[in-house]
Parts: C-alpha cells; sequence; structure tokens
C-alpha cells in the first residue's frame, strides 16, 4: 500500500464537558483527492480540521505525516508540511490590504526582519490576476473590507494557492456566495486536483459536495459515522443516508 | 517628552489592548536609576538598568494580559497602583537629588543642547522614527495590526499573538525608562510620583493623533502630532485667557472628542 498523504488515528478532542471529536480516523491518499466531510451543524468538521491545520491540539490520539508520526503539532508545522486552510471565517484581517492578508504570519521580510513591501504588493498583484481576479476597482494594496464576500473568499483561496499546498482544506467555501461564485470556487478545486493538491471540501451543501469530491465522510456528533465514495453512491443517496442519520439522532434524544 | 510614550502607546492599542499603567512604570524605571546611582554606579549602568526594569514591568503586563486573559484595562490599572504603591514604600516618599549629574556629558546626552536645539527633542524624534519604521516596515509593527484587527484570524494563519502583544507592552516598558531619565535628569531629582499625570495626556495625544480604540490601524505620526497638540493646550489655555485650572477638563474633552470623531469614521474602516 503506499503511504498515505495525512493519517489521523483515534483522535478525540473536547471543549470542557463537550466532547466535540471521539476516536475519529481520517486519511487523505498519497495522490491528489478530493475528500468531502459532510455532517450537521456541530458534527465536529470544523474541530477535525482545526486539528490538522495545528489551531487545535487533539486530546489523544495520533497524526501521521507522509507515514510519520508527529509530535507538538501547529499551525506552523502543518504549513511546512504543505497543508493550508481556508477557513469558514476566511480567516482575514479586514482593515489591513490584500497583500498584507496573504502573506500574513508568513511576511517576505529582509534585514532586520524588515518587510519586503513591494515584492508583497506585486506578488498579491500577479496572484490575484491569476486566479481571475481582473477587477481595477482594487489592487494589491486595497483594504479588505471594501470587497465583497466572494471576493474576500478569493483572497483566502488566493493565500492557500500561494504557498503551494500539497493538501488545501476548504472550510464551508461556498457559504455566503453567488452561484456564480461558488462554481467558481468548484472550478477552483477540480483545477488544484489537476495540479496535484488533495482537498477536504467541507460542506453543508451536499449537492456542492457531490460535485467535486471523490471521497465522502459523514460526520455526526464527534464521530464518523458513513464513509462511501463516487463509485458507490449517488448525490440522492446520501441526502437519504443523511436523513437517515438525523432521524436517527432525533429518536435517539427524544 | 511625552511624544516617546505617545509612539510607543499606538502599539498596544493597535494590538486591541491598553496600558494604563505606563505612569508607574516611568515611576520604576527612574527609582531603577537613582538606586545605581545611590550605590555609586556608573550612570550608563543606571540607564541600563532602568531600560530593563521598564522592559521587565511591560513583559509582566504583557503576560498577566496575554496568559492569564485578563483584561488589559482592568489589570493595567491595577498594576499601576501597585508598582506606584511599591515605590512609595520602598522609597519611604522620599526623593533622591541627582544634581552632582549636571552638566556632565552623560547629562548633555539626554537633555543638553546641540546649539540651542535641545537633546531631548532629538531623543523624541529619533523614538518616533524608529517607531515609524517599526510600525510600518517591520514584521513586527505588520504582525500589531494583524493580532489588533482580528485575533483569531492572527492565530488561524500562525501569529504568535500572545508574543506580539507581550513585545508591544515591553516596548511601552523601554519607552517609560527613557522618559524615566530624562525626567529624573531635568528636575534634577528622583522623586517618587514621577510619571503622574502623563496617563490622560498621553493617551489624549493617541487618540487625538488618529489611532482609534478598536485596535488594527494605527499612526505612529499622528501620535506624535496629537502629543504637540495636547501640549500645546497647557499653554493655549492660558493665552486664551481661561484659568489654567481648566486644562485637566480640556484633555478630558479633547479626548472624548477624539474618540466620537473615531466612532463616525468607523464604518469607513471596517465594514
Amino acid at each position: 500500500m503506499e503511504t498515505r498523504f495525512l493519517e489521523l488515528k483515534n483522535i478525540s478532542k473536547s471543549f470542557g464537558r463537550v466532547s466535540a471529536l471521539d476516536q475519529v480516523n481520517f486519511f487523505i491518499k498519497g495522490e491528489s483527492e478530493i475528500v468531502a466531510l459532510i455532517g450537521d451543524n456541530g458534527a465536529g468538521k470544523s474541530t477535525l480540521i482545526k486539528i490538522i491545520s495545528g489551531v487545535y491540539t487533539p486530546d489523544s490520539g495520533e497524526i501521521h505525516i507522509r507515514g510519520e508520526k508527529v509530535d507538538r503539532w501547529s499551525v506552523t508545522q502543518a504549513r511546512a508540511a504543505g497543508i493550508e486552510t481556508v477557513y469558514q471565517d476566511r480567516a482575514l484581517v479586514l482593515q489591513q490590504t490584500i497583500a498584507r492578508n496573504i502573506f500574513m504570519g508568513r511576511e517576505r521580510t529582509g534585514v532586520l526582519g524588515f518587510v519586503k513591501g513591494r515584492l508583497q504588493l506585486a506578488e498579491a498583484d500577479r496572484l490575484m490576476r491569476t486566479i481571475g481576479f481582473t477587477s481595477r476597482v482594487f489592487a494589491a494594496d486595497s483594504v479588505v473590507a471594501k470587497l465583497s464576500g466572494g471576493e474576500r473568499q478569493g483572497v483566502a483561496i488566493a493565500r492557500a494557492l500561494y504557498f503551494q499546498a500539497d493538501l488545501m482544506i476548504l472550510d464551508e467555501p461556498t457559504t455566503a456566495l453567488s452561484l456564480t461564485e461558488s462554481e467558481k470556487v468548484c472550478d477552483f478545486i477540480r483545477r488544484a486536483k489537476e495540479g496535484g493538491t488533495s482537498c477536504i471540501f467541507i460542506s453543508h451543501n451536499i449537492y456542492h459536495a457531490y460535485d467535486v469530491a471523490e471521497r465522502f465522510v459523514v460526520l455526526d456528533r464527534g464521530k464518523v459515522v458513513l464513509e462511501t465514495d463516487r463509485q458507490h453512491t449517488t448525490a440522492e443517496q446520501l441526502v437519504k443516508d443523511m436523513q437517515e442519520i438525523a432521524r436517527c439522532n432525533q429518536e435517539g434524544s427524544a | 517628552m511625552f511624544i516617546i510614550l505617545a509612539a510607543a502607546m499606538v502599539f498596544v492599542v493597535a494590538s486591541g489592548e491598553i496600558d494604563l499603567s505606563f505612569g508607574s512604570i516611568v515611576g520604576l524605571a527612574g527609582w531603577a536609576f537613582a538606586l545605581t546611582l545611590e550605590a555609586g554606579l556608573s550612570p550608563c549602568l543606571g540607564v541600563l538598568f532602568a531600560v530593563i526594569v521598564g522592559a521587565l514591568a511591560g513583559f509582566i503586563n504583557g503576560v498577566i494580559v496575554t496568559r492569564l486573559g485578563l483584561s488589559s484595562l482592568v489589570s493595567t490599572l491595577g498594576m499601576g497602583f501597585l508598582i506606584r504603591g511599591l515605590i512609595n514604600v520602598g522609597t519611604q516618599g522620599e526623593g533622591t537629588p541627582v544634581t552632582f549629574l549636571r552638566d556632565t556629558p552623560f547629562y548633555n546626552t539626554f537633555i543638553g543642547n546641540i546649539r540651542g536645539f535641545p537633546v531631548h527633542m532629538l531623543w523624541a524624534l529619533g523614538f518616533v522614527a524608529l517607531s515609524v519604521l517599526l510600525f510600518n516596515y517591520h514584521k513586527f509593527g505588520t504582525r500589531i495590526s494583524c493580532v489588533g484587527d482580528n485575533l483569531e484570524s492572527s492565530r488561524e494563519m500562525g501569529i504568535n499573538v500572545a508574543t506580539i502583544k507581550t513585545l508591544a507592552f515591553v516596548y511601552v516598558g523601554i519607552a517609560s525608562a527613557i522618559v524615566a531619565i530624562q525626567f529624573t535628569l531635568t528636575n534634577q531629582i528622583f522623586y517618587p510620583t514621577i510619571g503622574e499625570g502623563l496617563l490622560m495626556i498621553v493617551l489624549a495625544a493617541v487618540f487625538v493623533g488618529g489611532t482609534p480604540g478598536w485596535g488594527g490601524i494605527g499612526t505612529i505620526m499622528g501620535a506624535a502630532l496629537g502629543a504637540c497638540i495636547v501640549g500645546v493646550i497647557t499653554s493655549g489655555i492660558v493665552a486664551a485667557g481661561i484659568s489654567h485650572l481648566f486644562t485637566d477638563f480640556f484633555y478630558g474633552l479633547i479626548m472624548i472628542l477624539a474618540l466620537m470623531g473615531h466612532k463616525l469614521n468607523e464604518p469607513r474602516y471596517r465594514y
């Protein structure tokens, strides 16, 4: 068997008394693949990806990257391993420029830690054009607060793209976006895969997820309840499965 | 002299916090300076000691705010009282004269004259220039703005928010130490109340200068200008024929007006 890019073994995480993840196993294959992570609100999707991206430390369980177990997993380490995350909240700083947002936490610096401002601007400008931001209304030194939801998402994705991820995690990338903007995001994910990048795509919208993903992992209240792939299911079947899970929950709690 | 403090304060305010203890840190650093001199050591060593003490006090402020998670508004207020109390107990309210330093090269380096131009203004200009470089063109200032703008985003992008904020407090501590030495030399005595009364004028300078209170943006040059504006209030009031007793009233008034102005401007920046 080839080495998996990422493997999580028996990951658990709780916040106070609330158990967010309970003995979760998850993996990403070695070659590029798109995995959809589906689940209701509070299912633990965001917690899981924050563990992968190093924001949270799991209470127990192991993380393996390219077959090797890692300790003290952090955001910096995750990035060094080629994992980029586009967070649900976009993780932008609104009062700063596009360039500053793209290089946030990883500024291009010269002597004594001074930022190479012009280089960052030029790079940001080039990047925005590659992903199809050709609007003349804003430039790389525009402030992010002036951008629309879709444009902000674009900045967040451009950032992930710039640092050439091996694995890109997109948390609800299509929420609050118009139809055409969502389509753009899906297109972008497909293109990234062709370029050899794996994706974890998190969505409420099963149809969006079904459109782009090859494998589906359904989380429910901190546990993986269903794993399937495109050959073995249809979008309609997935929706039915999800409804079934929701129904069981209601009966369970009633 | 308080231009130095106003410039440093922009870092803390832009990082989304506030420091109300710097007046007492001025006192603490001044005391450290005085103690070194009393021990018969070189005044240069005194400067070093004062800066270390100032930085350390700032560091403690930073740790309390970032690691213990206390509100900086209340915790630095508490620290201010704590430090001032410590100075009062330690000195028993007695001052330390430093008249023997008058007209020594050391004295002239800090507050002398170069062809009539006061040296302490050069210090202020130098410090402002350094702060502008750090704030606008350095990784440190960039990250300060990001952290003050959105804490969670900064964390997600791998910025160590606790360290960045702590460094901002340390910077104010160092600025306090420089001001403490200049004050002590100007008065030719260290007295335990040194630094009191700075609180209002420094904060007014920051806000009048155009740094809003919500974090994420700030302007060093603005704070320097703000300090000049606030600085002329005292003389301006007298010149306008109003009783000097109105001074505090006007400090407070322009600060409130400045904050109201920022509030009106807020949508332009944030939404």
